[in-house]
């Protein structure tokens, strides 16, 4: 979708740039947990997989903060429900 | 339970629209080496797993899967958007937009619909696991004709990844094979 209207093409930008920092980081996660899974006691890991989380948990909360929540678990901050209004992934 | 998180696993991008290719990448979503199937597949077999390694990685990996259908799913939407009549009637999508416009839906590229028979679930870890490690291989191949039937680098890029954890996975899955034959080992004599 082109966007004419350059604040909210910024807007537009930011959420992208965002939302990108949560998929690098959740994807990182995600890859320590699997190998976690089969490695359990891997001291290396498991503080990667501290460390990632803690990050993890810094990006999507400033990314729900204004943006809205990602799951309906999620802080709505604002004075209405914009988890539906959020772009839907296959629509960005 | 399962928890919806409203975001790609890994971003989805087109440069341009391909119904030709929005042909062959449905394979992936609902052919019988696809997303759907490794996904039922992991998360049925987990309930026959003896340790709470393999539990733990059929969960997550058959949970990861539903990310990828997601991926699979958008990817073939982007590859329709703007797509013309003459050019759905060329690429052979006719029929499809007939019944689905542009909708994904769970079908392999030749139309076969998605049947449950893709899946496996012998309540034997061994057999499962073994199963699931050439179902990842299957996987990777598929995406592998997938990457050399397009030229367009988004697409190529989105199949990268994907294609990377199909590896991934396979090894996984060998690591909770190596620790179940060590269990057997060490309980059963026959």
């Amino acid at each position: 979708m082109v966007n004419y209207n350059r604040t909210a093409q910024r807007a537009y930008q930011q959420q992208q740039e965002m939302l990108l920092e949560v998929q690098k980081l959740q994807f990182v996660t995600l890859d320590t947990a699997l190998y976690l899974d089969t490695h359990p006691n891997d001291p290396v890991a498991l503080y990667r997989h501290k460390m990632y989380t803690d990050q993890l948990k810094t990006v999507k909360d400033a990314y729900e903060m204004q943006f809205g929540p990602m799951t309906i678990f999620g802080h709505e901050v604002g004075d209405n429900w914009r988890y539906i209004n959020s772009p839907w992934p296959w629509e960005v | 339970m399962f928890m919806y998180e409203k975001k790609l696993q890994y971003p989805v991008r087109v440069t341009n629209k391909d119904v030709r290719m929005a042909k062959a990448v449905l394979n992936q979503y609902g052919g019988a080496d696809g997303e759907a199937s490794a996904s039922m597949n992991y998360l049925t077999q987990r309930f026959s797993m003896p340790l709470n390694e393999t539990k733990a990685i059929l969960t997550d990996i058959g949970t990861e899967e539903l990310g990828h259908m997601e991926m699979v799913a958008t990817l073939f939407k982007k590859l329709l958007n703007g797509a013309t009549r003459d050019e759905l009637i060329q690429a052979g999508m006719g029929g499809y937009y007939a019944n689905h416009e542009t909708c994904p839906f769970l079908l392999d590229s030749d139309g076969v619909p998605w049947e449950a028979k893709y899946t496996q679930a012998k309540g034997d870890p061994v057999a499962d696991l073994y199963n699931d490690m050439a179902a990842e291989q299957k996987a990777r191949a598929t995406y592998e004709n997938l990457i050399l039937l397009t030229d367009d680098p988004l697409v190529k890029d989105t199949l990268r990844w994907l294609r990377e954890r199909e590896i991934v996975h396979f090894q996984r899955f060998g690591e909770g094979l190596r620790l179940v034959e060590e269990y057997s080992n060490s309980k059963r004599h026959f």
